[in-house]
């Protein structure tokens, strides 16, 4: 393992993370099955308090689930100078079997932790706890899920290996190792440019119109389309804009756009990117839930305004992105 | 939105003039952060300046130096050597280099004997331009570094002599200094010309002590090494990559290793966290009493505590890593130093170029404000969900 510091902080987040949620787990369980709002018992009254110290840790535990995410990345870049022939963040990946599955792993628990935000700010808006049932449900879903990303993250940097000189033998020991190949096959660009600003002109169009409409319908629509519109949007980093702003017709790397030589360009795109979607998502979850008595206001109120920011992330991401192309001296589409 | 800022700024407001009634208590709390956030950040701020300080110097050096090795330990390289290796695309050029180490009984210190080499040792052309800066020194004379001048107490003209390791007696005059700036790589240095290296040393004629390669094209370097490795099996190339990997892993191995013994300094001060605001004072606990009885409503009470939280984990945060920059760009990191850079009679004098990092921040972050949170978490909820009655009764 290589001891490092920024390891050591994203391997104590995790631990914190788990045993916070371990922590709350038996309280969700008591929760579900005795949770009665009419019922002015002792054992209610007590749930009630609790909630608000599980709702505030289940808080927190996202939140730095969140920053962790841009940790890991953040940090994989940086470490990428320890191993032969990795240039960015996707030859530190790629160094053991582990690197991956756990930014996947990580990137769907962002969503999923987004999501619970989401439902807990809603829930705590409206009078009578709504909600309270489904969010422990969930935190229960949830609870493997951070296990999950802990463990692939211990697997992850427990089998690291810096190829370093070692004290005797040396004599290139690092012969045998092949440069990683960082080059991501993408799609064609003409498709793939099609499909990008389809799928986002769509997901604007759908968040837009959810947040005017305000109806069921629309709302999963929205949903839908953000989930898609993040799909396309990473195939089109993939296959055109990575190679607009490398301004080289081969170079397909999604973690390059993030490093200091590209002025971390790729914050531009991530940040607002994954900001829209987790709203979109979220706009979408709350549909099945604003029927509910209680929260049929807050919930209309707040996937309004989450559809309408989603909207804006998309519609900022696909400007930044058409500014990039624009500004690239790469001619790809003759 | 205007309404959830005014309502966060009154919470804040309120916080503070809160905070601001309990001054010793949340000073105390305060300074003890902020004392944590220094030392993590001292720590961690020196380890990477020090890691970009040796990128810097280590971009200078040969890509590759091959090392004859007999029985596993370096040896020298015998004559002809260099010619086997013959003509390797890519590389630009072949240099035999002549250093070794002297002790000096005076100040009880090892220099870095080198001798400045004219010409390459094969018949390869050097690219204009890439040629020693500096001729090699007239005969009888040497060129030291500026650690060495300084610990001597000698300067440019003096005359310096040395026992040799036959036992005879060789004095220098001290031709020039070296500048100070490259004090990082040059302080123990002592330059000569080849003939007097190879007289004071005894040094068998012909013989090199390594080869360094330039390799213009850093794709190329892997595979000229392989070239060499197959062409001459004893020899043992070194990459400049390599070199450069293996400090990183040393530096970050020595910052986690600080990190792990702080870690109990972390867990302490978690403790303390913890029993701050699980005690709550009865002029508190009416406090919050009061504000319930006047409406507000247990998650108010929580978002006013975790506001409070916030403000004071922000301060020290920023008190701390300001006072930690200053110790380390300012006052040459005095506490840690010794840990984190190793020791030598001749350290070079270096100052360290100041750089603020994003994951740094972000890591020491998660260090110190994440526990802290977690730890304050269940007192201020039990003081949140205390009923006003029980309260103002007691």
């Amino acid at each position: 393992m290589i001891f490092q510091p920024a390891i050591i902080a994203l391997l104590l987040a995790s631990a914190l993370s788990v045993a916070m949620l371990a922590a709350a787990a038996p309280f969700a369980l008591q929760l579900i099955r005795r949770w009665d709002i009419a019922c002015g018992s002792e054992l209610q009254l007590r749930l009630e308090r609790r909630t608000y110290l599980f709702s505030t840790l289940t808080a927190l535990v996202f939140v730095v689930q969140i920053v962790a995410l841009l940790l890991t990345v953040f940090n994989a870049d940086r470490m990428a100078a320890m191993f032969v022939g990795a240039m960015c963040a996707v030859g530190t990946l790629n160094a053991n079997a582990w690197g991956f599955p756990m930014l996947h792993a990580q990137i769907v628990l962002f969503f999923l932790a987004a999501i619970w935000l989401v439902l807990n700010h809603v829930d705590n808006q409206a009078r009578d706890y709504p909600l309270v049932r489904v969010k422990y449900a969930f935190l229960l879903f949830l609870l493997p899920v951070v296990a999950v990303v802990a463990a692939l993250q211990l697997r992850y940097f427990l089998d690291l290996r810096a190829d370093v000189i070692t004290s005797c033998c040396g004599s290139l020991f690092s012969e045998g190792s092949r440069t990683l190949t960082s080059e991501i096959s993408g799609m064609e660009a003409r498709p793939a440019l099609l499909l990008f600003y389809a799928a986002l002109g769509a997901a604007v169009f759908a968040n837009a119109l959810h947040a005017g409409l305000e109806r069921r319908w629309s709302g999963v629509l929205a949903g839908l389309a953000s989930a898609a519109a993040f799909a396309a949007a990473m195939t089109g980093i993939l296959s055109f804009v990575s190679l607009y702003v490398y301004e080289h017709p081969h170079h397909h790397c999604p973690f390059c756009l993030v490093k200091p030589e590209y002025g971390y360009q790729g914050y531009l795109l991530y940040l607002p990117l994954f900001a829209a979607t987790a709203a979109g998502l979220g706009a979408g979850v709350l549909q099945f839930f604003v029927r509910r008595p209680g929260l049929v206001v807050p919930g209309v109120r707040a996937a309004t305004r989450l559809a309408g920011f989603a909207a804006c992330g998309f519609a900022l991401f696909s400007a930044i992105a058409t500014a990039m192309v624009a500004r690239s001296n790469l001619v790809l589409l003759g | 939105m205007n309404q959830w800022i005014a309502r966060q700024r009154y919470l804040v407001d309120f916080t503070l003039a809160s905070l601001a009634r309990r001054k010793t208590k949340n000073a105390g709390l305060l300074l003890v952060f902020a004392l944590l956030v220094f030392v993590l950040a001292s720590v961690m701020l020196f380890a990477s300046a020090l890691r970009h300080e040796a990128t810097m110097v280590l971009a200078h050096s040969p890509e590759v130096i091959l090392q004859r090795m007999v029985a596993g330990r370096h040896d020298l390289v015998p004559p002809g050597y260099v010619e086997r290796i013959g003509r390797i695309r890519g590389v630009q050029k072949i240099e035999g280099r002549l250093w070794g180490y002297y002790y000096d009984p005076v100040v009880k210190a090892n220099y870095t004997f080198m001798a400045v080499v004219p010409a390459p040792a094969s018949g390869f052309a050097a690219r204009p331009g890439a040629r020693e800066a500096s001729a090699p020194p007239a005969a009888g004379e040497i060129v030291v570094g500026s650690g060495l001048a300084r610990h001597r107490g000698v300067q440019s003209g003096n005359v310096l002599s040395f026992r040799s390791y036959s036992g005879k007696l060789f004095s220098f005059r001290i031709a020039g200094v070296l500048p100070a700036d490259s004090e990082l790589v040059s302080a123990d240095l002592v330059l000569t010309n080849q003939a007097d290296f190879r007289a004071f040393f005894d040094y068998p004629a012909d013989h090199w002590t390594d080869v360094t390669l330039s390799v213009a094209n850093p794709q190329e370097v892997r595979t000229v090494a392989q070239k060499l490795a197959n062409a001459l099996p004893d020899s043992r190339p070194i990459l400049r990559d390599e070199v450069s990997r293996t400090y990183q892993s040393i530096f970050d191995w020595r910052e986690g290793i600080m990190l792990a013994l702080l870690s109990a300094a972390i867990l302490a001060f978690a403790i303390l966290a913890w029993d701050k605001a699980s005690g709550l004072s009865a002029e508190e606990k009416r406090e919050i009493g009061i504000l319930k009885a006047i409406g507000w409503e247990t998650g108010d009470v929580i978002r006013m505590k975790l506001w409070e939280g916030l403000l004071v984990s922000l301060s020290a945060f920023l008190a701390g890593y300001v006072a930690a920059y200053a110790h380390v760009f300012h006052f040459s990191a005095v506490l840690f130093a010794p840990v984190l850079k190793g020791w030598a009679v001749l350290y070079p004098k270096f100052t360290l170029a100041p750089a603020i990092d994003g994951l740094q921040v972000t890591t020491l972050f998660f260090f110190t404000v994440l526990p802290y949170a977690t730890a304050v978490l269940v007192p201020i909820w039990r003081a949140a969900v205390t009923d006003p009655d029980a309260v103002m009764r007691g």
